[in-house]
């Protein structure tokens, strides 16, 4: 089966670094895992997700998605085709919850009816009320409620690749608690492939499918979350994984 | 006090005439000026660098006295509006652009990381994010720029550009004190004018974008 996401060989220096933020990686991402990026700040796993979607370009390697090279597509159209998630949720302030949720369906010319049935059919199903949310500013929204919309926003479009930076990272523990819950019966039913940035191992350990652990630009282990557990492959890990157990 | 009324009632054609011939100054100045501020700022939108020069050129620009750049003008447009009008759009420039920079750059990066991310090309995230996030900056400036037109455009009767300007001359130089407060009066009423329209923009803009 071809990879969803595959690095290889991937290299990328920012300019006034002295190290690489990422060091020779070699990954590969099966369709429809929920992988939990784990690592210190700094370690590489926010720049391995904005390789993916072309937010930063590879110094050298190459990174396929689908089984293309994405320096081969155009930047813009992979984008669309990616879900993105951030942290704080990145909402648009001057729009409304609804306008949020459709701003790529919009972008790729949806029409009307399809695109207000989607908005709808997202609010339900990240739990939020339509007929109450829809015409919500964000300003208007609570924390969790913001990071729920910021999700639907990333699955508008129907994308097969949905890259989540922290998305819960500033949620108190209860909500973020229920956000998880939605995102593990989102990822269930959706079949997608999740690629979910976080620097908490119990959330990780949670969520995942597979766990991929970073340090220093290096891919430290990739596994299931029981094989981390139970062989870590390298100190680093071990440590990560020791304060648990 | 009274006597400045009874002025400004039984000479009334001749304020509103000024007023108006003000008014209209300060109009085509803001028209053209907005869109003479709308190109650099785009081409300071290209690069960081040329942005801080051009605020810097524009800023220095705006510390010469008005009246040495009227006087510096008129060998190359003559007296009147054209010159008055030219010196105004320059001095304009220095607010509307530094006011539209700074909206358009103060944006959350992480909102500007959304919109890449979500698949918006740079024009998209302009158009739709940033100009709209701007536009409360972008107003403000106008606003401010309006005053100071309104100030500087009285300076303009020096070269013949008539309006108000020429009314408080004429009046300081016959020692006139009902005609200079009639028309101090005048100016501070357009621009409250002016200023009270712009302010109805920017609540419109306010009520369409829901910021607060």
């Amino acid at each position: 089966m071809t990879p969803a996401v595959e690095f290889i060989d991937v290299t990328k220096r920012f300019p006034g670094a002295a190290a690489p933020a990422l060091d020779h990686v070699d990954l590969a991402i099966e369709p429809g895992e929920l992988v939990c990026v784990l690592g210190t700040s700094g370690g590489g796993k926010t720049t391995l997700i904005k390789l993916i979607n072309r937010l930063h370009e590879a110094d050298e390697g190459s990174v396929r998605v689908n089984g293309v090279d994405v320096r081969d597509v155009d930047a813009i159209e992979l984008r669309r085709g990616i879900g993105y998630v951030i942290q704080q949720s990145g909402l648009f302030p001057h729009m409304t919850v609804a306008d949020n949720i459709a701003c790529v369906p919009k972008i790729l010319k949806w029409d009307r009816a399809r695109i207000d049935k989607r908005v709808d059919d997202l609010l339900e199903l990240v739990h939020l009320a339509p007929h109450e949310f829809r015409d919500r500013y964000p300003a208007q929204l609570s924390g969790g409620q913001q990071q729920r919309v910021g999700l639907a926003r990333g699955l508008a479009a129907e994308p097969d690749i949905m890259l989540l930076d922290e998305p819960f990272g500033a949620v108190d523990a209860i909500t973020r608690k229920s956000l998880q819950n939605e995102l593990l019966r989102i990822h269930r039913s959706s079949g997608k492939t999740f690629i979910f940035v976080t620097h908490d191992v119990a959330e990780a350990l949670r969520l995942a499918t597979k766990v991929l652990v970073m340090d220093a630009g290096r891919v430290q282990q990739y596994g299931t979350p029981e094989e981390l557990l139970q062989r870590p492959a390298t100190p680093f890990v071990a440590e990560l994984f020791g304060a648990r157990t | 006090m009274m006597e400045t009324i009874s002025y400004l009632i039984s000479h009334a054609d001749l304020f509103l005439e000024a007023t108006v011939e003000h008014a209209a100054l300060v109009a085509s100045t803001l028209l053209i000026a907005s869109a003479v501020a709308a190109a650099i700022t785009l081409a300071c939108l290209q690069s960081r660098r040329a942005a801080n020069a051009a605020v810097e050129l524009l800023g220095a620009f705006y510390s010469i006295p008005s009246i040495a750049l009227f006087a510096l003008l008129i060998p190359l447009t003559g007296l009147g509006e054209t010159t008055a009008v030219i010196v105004m759009v320059a001095y304009c420039q220095f607010i509307l652009v530094r006011n539209a920079l700074e909206g358009l750059n103060g944006i959350d990066p992480a909102i500007i990381e959304a919109s890449r991310g979500l698949g918006m090309t740079p024009a998209q995230t302009l158009l739709r994010i940033r100009l709209p996030l701007a536009a409360p900056a972008i107003i403000a400036g106008l606003r401010m720029a309006a005053i100071s037109c309104v100030g500087i455009a009285t300076v303009a009767a020096t070269i013949n550009a008539g309006g108000l300007g020429s009314v408080l001359f004429s009046g300081l130089r016959t020692l006139n004190v009902p005609k200079i407060l009639g028309g101090t009066v005048c100016c501070v009423a357009l621009a409250l004018a002016i200023d009270a329209l712009l302010r109805t923009v920017e609540r419109l803009v306010f009520a369409r974008t829901g910021l607060r």
